[in-house]
């Protein structure tokens, strides 16, 4: 599989290796989180006036799901500010490693070293999510919630722990950066065999061993990878590459991980779900989602998680069961579910365009009064609620999905040939998926 | 630590300060007025100091719905308050007194609970912006049964602001006779008066009507008309049926306290039907007026004694008899 190698230019390499440049992004980005939790707790109430709630769940979603993931994979990570505070005091330095020794942490449990309680954390913030993305307190106060927990866990446990096993965002992030046409990889093998002392995984005078807790030359896939560009620092021999490539590479080696099956189903249940709460012309599901705590909302809960944790799967199940060694169920039903990573990533798309082009125009609107405090700071704070592009959103939808079925179908294909079975009965159910998702849309 | 690690602390430190120092100082400095639902708080604050010829300027914002803000018995114009934007106001007081400040939208079924006060002090003698209601001067008791025995077959006609209709009502047509009087009180008289014998019920009906014409002008039923609109129909109806947008709600609001403690029957009530001749042919326009100005006691019909101003309570009298009486 061919690829190219992005750093080999001298300038791209000096740039990333730099820690001034992503320091200045990560400033930025940490001064507009804390932002966006202030407005959250002083600023209007109004969600689609507030900061917080325009800039998270319209502005950053947009960028994320439909350009950062799609594009760069986890870019996001890259620059996300939620575990600089942590970090930082875990290291004792905002650059990079000074000559004081720093307290040792603890190693992450080796039991929970998966990502069942990052897909937890997403269920957990799921459930409430109407309220979540509407109410700017709620935001505030669980955007505040995450920064406190990637500080406590930083004090506690060693590298980057709410990133790699907690952060409800970061494992669908992983997930899905298997289709990213960006990787970060080593050059040769060989080097990194042969290199003594391994400072990209445990650190040296150059920088901090992989905050990932991930050995780069060991990677084969983006999904634990951060792209923090610390193994670029440390590594001796410039063995580290950031290299371009064909969409979906990662996807040609299917996981057989339990955890990063079953996530596949909760991102592609939580985007049908999504879809039929929040675009829905149902009052009464919308009335129960919104109602946390009554019953109505308790079944609505029970609903929803069943259809991640029993509908979805079992389904799945029963598609790949018969389909060959059933000694093997585990193991197939893991590897094939990998074909449903394309389907999910444009099932978030397809959802996603829907709110965020009939809510764009609020971005405006809220960067010019962010707190919804009379502010003109750019002239449009009183510019009219009006969707954008709402022609090509149906066609666009349809595209995506389209594009899914089909990309998923091509993994399939060798994802079944490595189990030696049939690609056409998971086809057939990412097609399903894929109809029940454009109805719910269309 | 060496230099670049201080300095780069020193600006993400600065950078993340900054974020939050400086909104955090702009909006302390700036308060706002906050509109909610009465049922989630109302105004905040609702009470507010001026002096007499200094201009208080007010922030307003809404935190849910839409809101209306104006000020009772002063002419300043009511303005709309829309989900999280300002609407800024200067209000001047040539008065001191304590105004009464509301809401002018259906913002929902307490929307009337939405109020709130000014206090304006400064020099000058406070003049008393209402007089004593006639219905305290009569001694009436709004709250007794009413119901007229016998109803004019159809609506009664007058010409309106043109007086007697060719009949002599000399001894009928003071305003002072007109306030105190229920129709259906004048209509008995009428029919006691020797000098109107030759009429029928109807006729007298007709007659009464013209006294009720003669006591009001087109200008002041249309202002009452723009009152009843603003602030009555939503729970009135818009043709005074008594089904307004909120009378299902209030209904529902009445059986539900009503279920809450069986003991004591519900006050909240469906709002009256003011189409239905028995009871309002049987109400004097000082009963009506104490009505609007005192409200229903707890029936959910709020008072808008602080809200409006004395001739503006005479003219949505004149506008509530135009239910009963078909002005030409």
């Amino acid at each position: 599989m061919s690829t190219f190698e992005l750093t080999a230019r001298g300038n791209l390499m000096a740039a990333l290796k730099s820690r001034y440049p992503q320091l200045a992004v990560l400033a930025i980005m940490l001064a507009g989180y804390l932002f966006a939790i202030l407005a959250g707790l002083i600023g209007t109430p109004v969600g689609s006036r507030n900061f917080s709630i325009v800039f998270v769940w319209i502005a950053w979603w947009a960028v994320l799901i439909l350009v950062a993931v799609p594009v760069l994979g986890r870019g996001w990570c890259a620059v996300c500010p939620i575990p600089l505070p942590g970090e930082w005091l875990q290291r004792g330095a905002v650059l990079g490693p000074t000559a004081k020794p720093t307290r040792r942490r603890l190693r992450w449990p080796r039991r929970l070293r998966s990502i069942w309680l990052q897909s937890a954390a997403f269920l957990a913030l799921a459930l409430f999510s109407p309220i979540l993305l509407t109410t700017p307190l709620v935001t505030a106060l669980v955007l505040a919630g995450m920064l406190v927990a990637a500080i406590a866990m930083s004090m506690v446990f060693e590298r980057r722990s709410f990133c790699r096993y907690l952060c409800p965002v970061g494992g669908f992030i992983g997930l899905y950066s298997q289709t990213a046409p960006l990787e970060l990889r080593i050059k040769d093998k060989s080097v990194c065999a042969a290199c003594e002392g391994k400072p990209c995984y445990n650190g040296s005078a150059a920088g901090y061993g992989c905050p990932w807790d991930v050995f780069p030359g060991g990677l084969t896939k983006n999904t634990y990878c951060g792209l923090c560009m610390e193994c670029l620092r440390t590594c001796p021999h410039d063995n580290i590459a950031v290299n371009a490539r064909p969409f979906g590479a990662d996807l040609a080696k299917p996981s057989t991980r339990l955890d990063e099956a079953f996530k596949s189903f909760v991102m592609l249940g939580a985007a049908m779900v999504y879809a039929a709460v929040l675009l829905g012309p149902w009052g009464f599901l919308k009335d129960a989602a919104y109602r946390i705590g009554s019953l109505p909302w308790l079944i609505y809960a029970m609903v929803f998680l069943a259809i991640i944790g029993v509908l979805l799967p079992g389904l799945f199940a029963i598609t790949v069961g018969p389909n060959g060694d059933r000694r093997l169920l585990r193991q197939r039903f893991a590897r094939l579910s990998t074909a449903l990573i394309p389907l999910g990533l444009s099932a978030w798309i397809a959802f996603s365009l829907s709110f965020v082009l009939a809510n764009a125009s609020y971005i405006l609107a809220s960067l010019s009064d962010p707190l919804g405090l009379g502010w003109n700071l750019l002239g449009t704070a009183n510019l009219a609620w009006k969707p954008v592009l709402t022609a090509v959103l149906a066609p666009a939808q349809t595209l995506a999905l389209v594009g899914g079925v089909i990309w998923s179908g091509s993994v399939a294909r060798k994802a079944a040939a490595e189990s030696h079975v049939s690609p056409v009965p998971v086809m057939l159910y990412c097609a399903l998926v894929a109809c029940v998702m454009l109805w719910l849309l269309l | 630590m060496n230099g670049r690690e201080f300095l780069a602390r020193f600006l993400v430190l600065g950078a993340a300060l900054a974020a939050i120092a400086i909104p955090l100082a702009l909006w302390w400095r700036v308060p706002l007025v906050h509109a909610q639902m009465a049922e989630n708080g109302g105004w905040s604050p609702d009470a507010f100091r001026a002096t007499v010829g200094v201009p208080l300027r007010l922030r307003l914002t809404s935190d849910d719905v839409m809101h209306g803000f104006a000020v009772g018995q002063h002419d300043a114009p009511a303005v709309d308050i829309l989900p999280g934007q300002v609407t800024e106001v200067t209000l001047l007081f040539d008065q001191p007194g304590t105004y009464t400040y509301y809401c002018t939208r259906w913002c929902g079924l307490n929307h009337w609970r939405m109020r709130g006060t000014i206090e304006v002090t400064g020099s000058g003698v406070e003049e008393q912006r209402t007089s004593v209601p006639i219905y305290a001067q009569l001694g009436l008791d709004l709250d007794a049964p009413r119901a007229v025995e016998q109803l004019p077959t159809r609506k009664p006609v007058a010409q309106i602001s043109s007086g007697s209709a060719g009949a002599d009502l000399t001894a009928y047509q003071s305003v002072g006779y007109y306030r105190a009087n229920s129709p259906y009180a004048v209509w008995q008289q009428l029919r006691e008066d020797l000098a109107h014998a030759d009429r029928d019920d109807q006729q007298l009906w007709d007659l009464t009507a013209s006294l009720w014409g003669g006591n009001t002008t087109p200008e002041a039923v249309e202002r009452g008309a723009l009152l009843y609109a603003q602030n009555c129909a939503a729970c009135h109806g818009e043709g005074g049926r008594g089904d307004g947008v909120f009378a299902d709600d209030l209904a529902e609001a009445g059986t539900m306290s009503e279920l809450a403690d069986g003991a004591v029957r519900s006050m909240i009530q469906v709002p009256a039907n003011l189409t239905d001749p028995a009871k309002m042919l049987d109400a004097s326009p000082a009963l009506l007026q104490g009505k609007i100005l005192r409200g229903g006691m707890g029936t959910g019909m709020p008072s808008w004694g602080q809200i409006f101003t004395e001739e503006q309570t005479w003219d949505l009298v004149a506008y509530l008899y135009s239910f009963q009486f078909e002005y030409r």
